[in-house]
């Protein structure tokens, strides 16, 4: 490792990884533009005029922020019990050896590794047996059972790298495992929850194969697009919703990488 | 601390139990860890256990079943004859489908993949590595509905593509890729073409991330090595990089073929009218009622994934995840 780090990119390598992230970037890139144009009908490139008009009439549209409101809320509750079951399950896997640990963390990567089509129509077919009707809490339901593994990988990640001895320290001191937990445990992962919880929101705020078994009637907003995907109707709410949605996903993911940059895991490696 | 000051204040060897309920039970997680270990394995199994792993196994029990063909209610009376149904040649066509699309695009994936994960693991350093990162993590996570509907936009007959090739005097290449029979089409939005690119796009940051950590591991002076032995670039790629790189290649491709398989949302808005597996189970059990026959279909990818990553874990590719 001396003299190779300093070495430049064969010109081919540069170019071909440069056409690569373009080929990544320019697509959402383009949805930004799409926003302003003057065209109502069609996707008509270059667009024809700019105009900030579109951005008033989504204002104005309550089915968009219906839509908002119960894609808020439901990533908000499915982050909250997935913040609970991630923890615990990465406080146990992390701190003893038991039988059937290799187990446990099959069972909870499962969900994500299993086409999301697969827990979709497995949770519908459930409900139709046991008779649930669709609600708000079905969704929450599908959304927390795979929002549990992203805050499961950023907590274990952390546990491995606190120290066991601090928590030993903090017992022979006399504090109680309630004492220990809120002034050692928690201080010490709460930025790995943090960073989880901002990805499970971001997860689920953004799902829509598993929603679209769970739902029933009620739209959340990835719904909403695919609605207007497969039946446009006004297609300038559409490319201002896009807009909208690609900027409130954005936020979580660069800060969630800001809180655990530092760490041996970065969040977000593993969608 | 010095012993003095030990031995002036002696500590008793047992401390008196905490007061109250709270210190009982602090005390008593303290005597019997197994028993904390238990109380904090019980909710998350519990949730995953009876949601997940009862509904997949619902699921499967319903493959068992079959639906009479006359009246449309599902006859609740073990039977392989969904399986059968499996077996005609239309459901076949839709199964073959849909496994060469996977292997097309994990194939295109890796080899977009190679530059951008080599350059970001061997030649990107400081400031330009976390922009390599977020490159990469940035269209990873952004809305999976909004990028296809950028490529929509995109592939759309009157869209940036058509007047890209137009300005270019290339548009006669286009018109000729659509009027070949099978990936072709009216336009690329709703051919196989279109479905290909909008798969790869998709897909790509799940390929990249796992080859870029394999090749991470590769020393640089191994590449040299091989430069100074008389090996000319192509050759040190073919015997050096890409078998170092093979596990992190198929721990990618886990991600691309699993998930092309499973998806029914891309060739719907972006592909032709021919069906793929997701599509047959969404129409299956939506429309056409025929819940048994929908999980007959999923049971598809999940047996041709076991066997996927049966021979990955062969491979050695979880050590690159």
């Amino acid at each position: 490792m001396r003299s190779d780090r300093s070495q430049s990119a064969p010109v081919s390598l540069k170019i071909a990884a440069a056409c690569g992230l373009l080929f990544l970037h320019l697509p959402i890139l383009l949805i930004f533009v799409y926003a302003f144009t003057t065209e109502e009908k069609s996707f008509v490139w270059p667009p024809p005029g700019l105009t900030t008009q579109w951005f008033a009439v989504t204002w104005n549209r309550p089915d968009v922020w219906e839509a908002l409101s119960l894609s808020v809320r439901v990533a908000a509750i499915s982050t909250a019990i997935a913040l609970v079951l991630g923890t615990l399950c990465a406080a146990a896997v992390s701190r003893t050896k038991f039988f059937g640990r290799e187990t446990i963390s099959l069972l909870v990567i499962l969900p994500i590794a299993l086409p999301g089509i697969i827990t979709g129509i497995a949770l519908r077919s459930a409900f139709a047996l046991a008779d649930i009707p669709f609600s708000f809490w079905t969704i929450v339901l599908g959304h927390a059972t795979f929002c549990v593994v992203v805050v499961y990988n950023n907590a274990v990640a952390r546990f491995r790298r606190t120290s066991g001895s601090m928590i030993e320290a903090s017992m022979d001191l006399g504090a109680d495992g309630f004492q220990t937990f809120r002034h050692i445990v928690l201080p010490n992962i709460a930025t790995a929850l943090l960073a989880g919880g901002m990805l499970a929101f971001a997860l689920s705020f953004d799902e829509v194969i598993v929603t679209t078994f769970t739902a029933g009637q009620q739209q959340t907003v990835p719904i909403w697009m695919l609605e207007e995907l497969i039946r446009p109707r006004q297609r300038p709410v559409t490319n201002v919703v896009a807009m909208v949605v690609v900027l409130v996903t954005l936020l979580p993911i660069l800060f969630a990488y800001y809180l655990t940059r530092d760490g041996d895991q970065i969040a977000g490696s593993g969608k | 601390m010095t012993i003095a000051a030990l031995n002036s204040n002696p500590a008793p060897a047992i401390l008196p139990g905490s007061g109250g309920m709270r210190g009982a039970l602090s005390d008593l997680f303290w005597r019997r860890p197994q028993l904390l270990l238990l109380l904090m394995l019980l909710p998350p199994v519990l949730w995953l256990g009876i949601v997940y792993i009862g509904s997949l196994f619902a699921l499967l029990a319903q493959s068992f079943f079959s639906i009479d063909e006359f009246s449309g209610l599902i006859n609740r009376q073990f039977t392989l004859k969904t399986y059968g149904d499996l077996l005609q040649a239309s459901n076949l066509d839709i199964i073959l489908r849909t496994v060469t699309m996977a292997a097309l695009v994990t194939l295109a994936s890796a080899i977009v993949a190679f530059p951008i994960a080599y350059y970001a693991a061997r030649y990107a350093r400081g400031r330009w590595k976390a922009l390599f990162y977020l490159g990469v993590m940035l269209p990873l996570w952004s809305s999976y509905l909004v990028k296809i509907y950028a490529w929509k936009l995109i592939l759309a007959k009157e869209g940036i593509l058509t007047w890209l090739l137009a300005k270019l005097h290339l548009l006669w290449v286009l018109d000729a890729w659509l009027a070949l029979p099978v990936v072709g089409g009216n336009s690329l939005s709703v051919s196989f073409t279109g479905t290909f690119i909008v798969f790869v796009y998709v897909w790509l940051p799940f390929m990249i991330l796992p080859v870029q950590a394999a090749l991470e591991r590769v020393p640089g002076n191994l590449v040299e090595a091989s430069s100074d032995l008389g090996a000319s670039p192509g050759q040190t790629f073919r015997n050096v990089l890409f078998p170092l790189a093979l596990p992190g290649i198929v721990a990618g491709s886990i991600f691309t073929f699993s998930l092309t398989l499973g998806d029914y949302i891309i060739p719907q808005i972006i592909g032709t009218s021919r069906l793929f597996i997701g599509q047959a189970v969404y129409s299956q059990q939506g429309t056409a009622g025929n819940i048994p026959l929908a999980a007959a279909f999923t049971v598809v990818p999940i047996v041709i994934m076991g066997f996927y990553l049966w021979g990955a874990k062969r491979m050695g590719a979880f050590d690159a995840l």
